[in-house]
């Protein structure tokens, strides 16, 4: 049974990072994986998605609406905008920051703030977290990533020790201390 | 060895370990990471072109030397390089020679959503088209066969969905670069009127062996599972297919879509009670398919529009799913945006403040067209912006040449403005064109051109001088303007527009992503001072946000440029 997972986020918020670790530590695991990510315009400072989808055998890279088991959101509204894309008992792990989008910061839009709790009075699962401040107490806000993958990876079913080699092997040199301490901060929030 | 690879990747390590000596590109997304990781080989020459055409003809060159040689290039790149593209059908190759297209159905980093196939047959130049990575890197690596074999070059079509998804790829031996002999031979490469007409009909000839070919070969493939219904389809649609169908149907995977296997598509067709073509954006298979004479369903059931996906093929045939939750408020959109600290926002906000008619161009300044900006009047391919300018002024005069300028990137501009910089000198039109230098090709993520003073692989490079190039190519007046200065901006703008001749404006400062550039302190908003004028938020800066009536910068964002501290008329940013 292929299990699919989204990560959405805001452009540059670091999220090719995370479904690279994810990939290839899901890859090392034994399974048939795909990832499909977003590069060119829709980077700057766009809403992004990644998916990454594992099982026996994957065919397509990308997820459609009622699919997804897990949706990883780094940004609240994001987590709303792609709540559609969950599977019946799928479940939102989400980072409370907000980021305005520009309809919102030239007063054209509002920033829907209860989004959160609107998708739990449905019924949805969300886990949310303050992803940003455990960021910085690791020692970087980039680190939001790393915090994310932490507090998914209980739903993966691979130990702890393993998230830590993938971090290893993904991160550069310079950053692995402050990734394995975000990792750990997300893990155990 | 087993490793995730987009795509891309894929190609570039099946385009090395067959053999590739020379590689030169344009970036352009879905395409770039292929020569980018090609500059990773020591064992081959890689490059930057200005532009796809002389990618394309670099190629030619190598082939022609006896290398095996590649180019790589968007969808509408080829459009570029389609002058050498077909006319090398009609020379056909020394070394093999492989030419890359990635399309962009839905557009998700393009200006149109053209279908690449439809070169392949203009040009009768075979195509293949792979479904994963694995395919990816096992076609690129055999074309070079392909190439030398049937003496063309080869097309591979990738879209956005396999150029950008990483997939499980086992890569093969690698065959090493072998350099062919090279012997005149005035007859196959000159291409002159009493040359060309006897390869004319060598082409054609090549094209139906290439077809007899095609019914047998490992790129396209029948899988029969015992149902009515027969499915002919390639590339990503295939994957949608095989995740809602599995076995259920008969499959034709077509990873070949020129020329297509005629005898094959007979074949399967006879096996089958109802025959689907699902194929996105143009009907290529299908109006084969129906030329045949054999009835198929297919741009009825499946859009010629956009980008499938698994539940395009579930709704067609009745196995959707419809669960699906939502949150009950309106979800504002989250549209692309300059980045804080861009160096394009200070001139796009004075040529806004002064309403000014802006021709734009393709790179990240294209989003000098959104709110609250709005700076641009047109965007239509590389180069238009200069050429546009100068038939826009042609035709409205004066009145319009004191009101309009032309924005172009420094990599565009050497792309294909420089030709229509000469043209406003030459024809004279009083046109007034800004480069917007920020010394790097932006939008596809910072690839060296001939501004930079880099090559590909990061060493020192000669650097086009672009005010000695303006004034080379005829224009005068050159000036250079910083666009975090707002005030510099503004009378440089008033003073070319009222100039009685053309002139340029090279609006200078390096990318703010740049790993090179230094970022400032963070600015704050003394909120006892911000009287709520909002004109800061004019400048649609993501950093600034309105809280509680009073602007607010975001500190992890903020990299101190300065623009807004510029505009706030009761110093309140500091």
């Amino acid at each position: 049974m292929t299990k699919s997972v989204m990560i959405v986020g805001v452009g540059g918020q670091g999220s090719l990072l995370a479904s690279k670790l994810l990939g290839n530590l899901l890859m090392s695991e034994g399974f048939d994986v795909k990832v499909s990510e977003v590069h060119g315009m829709s980077q700057r400072g766009g809403s992004v998605v990644t998916y990454v989808r594992f099982g026996e055998q994957v065919f397509s890279p990308i997820i459609s609406q009622g699919e997804a088991d897990i949706i990883i959101s780094f940004e609240k509204l994001e987590a709303a905008r792609y709540a559609s894309f969950l599977k019946k008992d799928g479940k939102i792990i989400v980072n409370t920051q907000q980021i305005d989008p520009m309809p919102v910061i030239i007063g054209a839009a509002q920033y829907p703030e209860n989004v959160l709790s609107e998708l739990t009075d449905k019924g949805v699962s969300v886990e949310a977290l303050d992803a940003l401040s455990l960021a910085q107490q690791a020692g970087s806000s980039k680190a939001v990533n790393i915090v994310l993958m932490g507090k998914a990876a209980k739903y993966f079913g691979i130990p702890y020790e393993k998230w830590i080699t993938a971090i290893e092997s993904t991160v550069a040199p310079k950053f692995i201390e402050m990734n394995k301490k975000a990792f750990d901060l997300g893990y155990n929030s | 060895m087993k490793k995730l690879m987009i795509g891309n990747m894929a190609v570039a390590a099946g385009l090395h370990d067959g053999g590739l000596g020379v590689v030169s590109s344009y970036p352009g997304t879905p395409s770039t990471e292929i020569t980018e990781f090609l500059s990773k080989y020591d064992d081959l020459h890689s490059e930057w072109a200005p532009n796809e055409k002389v990618a394309c003809e670099v190629a030619f060159g190598a082939s022609l030397a006896g290398a095996r040689s590649a180019c790589a290039m968007k969808h509408v790149g080829l459009n570029v390089a389609a002058d050498p593209l077909f006319t090398l059908s009609y020379t056909g190759v020394n070394g093999g020679m492989v030419i890359c297209v990635a399309d962009d159905p839905a557009m998700h980093s393009s200006q149109n959503e053209q279908d690449s196939r439809h070169y392949a047959i203009a040009s009768k130049i075979p195509m293949l088209e792979p479904s994963d990575s694995q395919e990816a890197y096992d076609f690129a690596k055999s074309a070079f066969e392909l190439s030398e074999k049937f003496d063309t070059p080869v097309l591979i079509r990738m879209c956005t969905r396999i150029a950008h998804s990483q997939s499980v790829v086992e890569t093969g031996e690698v065959i090493p670069t072998v350099l062919k002999d090279y012997e005149k031979n005035p007859q196959k490469f000159i291409m002159m009127p009493g040359n060309a007409i006897k390869r004319h009909p060598i082409v054609e000839d090549r094209t139906k062996a290439l077809s007899d070919f095609a019914n047998d070969c490992m790129y396209n493939k029948a899988e029969y599972n015992g149902s009515d219904i027969g499915i002919i389809t390639s590339g990503c649609s295939y994957l949608y297919v095989k995740e809602v169908l599995g076995d259920s149907a008969n499959i034709l995977k077509i990873g070949m879509p020129h020329p297509l296997p005629d005898t094959l598509i007979k074949e399967f067709a006879s096996k089958v009670k109802k025959l689907y073509v699902i194929e996105e954006l143009d009907p290529v298979i299908e109006t084969h398919v129906k030329a045949l004479g054999i009835e198929c369903v297919g741009k009825e059931l499946f859009s010629i529009l956009g980008e499938f996906s698994q539940s395009t093929i579930a709704k067609a045939f009745g196995k959707e799913d419809k669960y699906s939750v939502s949150a009950d408020s309106v979800i504002p959109p989250r549209p692309p945006m300059m980045c804080a600290g861009c160096p394009h926002r200070g001139m796009f906000y004075t040529l806004s403040k002064n309403k000014i008619t802006v021709m734009g161009d393709i790179g990240c300044y294209t989003l000098g067209a959104v709110a609250p900006l709005n700076a641009l009047d047109s965007t239509l391919c590389m180069g238009a912006s200069v050429s546009g300018l100068h038939g826009f002024n042609a035709a409205r005069g004066e009145s319009a040449e004191r009101k309009s300028v032309a924005v172009i990137g420094d990599s565009t501009f050497m792309h294909s403005g420089m030709t229509g910089l000469v043209n406003v000198a030459y024809n004279a039109t009083n046109s007034t064109v800004i480069i917007l230098d920020n010394s790097i090709t932006g939008m596809t993520g910072h690839q060296q051109n001939p501004t930079t003073g880099f090559n590909i692989k990061g060493d020192p490079a000669a650097k086009v001088d672009l005010e000695a190039l303006c004034k080379a190519l005829g224009i005068n007046r050159v000036r250079v303007v910083d666009p975090y200065d707002l005030k510099a901006c503004d009378t440089a703008i008033k003073e070319e527009l009222a100039a009685q001749e053309p002139s340029v404006i090279i609006s200078r400062r390096p990318c703010v992503l740049l790993k090179s550039v230094k970022h400032e302190a963070p600015l704050t908003v003394d909120s006892d001072k911000c009287k709520s004028c909002k004109r800061c938020m004019g400048l649609g800066c993501p950093a600034i946000s309105l809280k509680d009536g009073k602007a607010k910068i975001d500190n992890t964002l903020c990299v101190g440029c300065g623009v807004c501290k510029q505009l706030c008329a009761f110093d309140a940013i500091n």
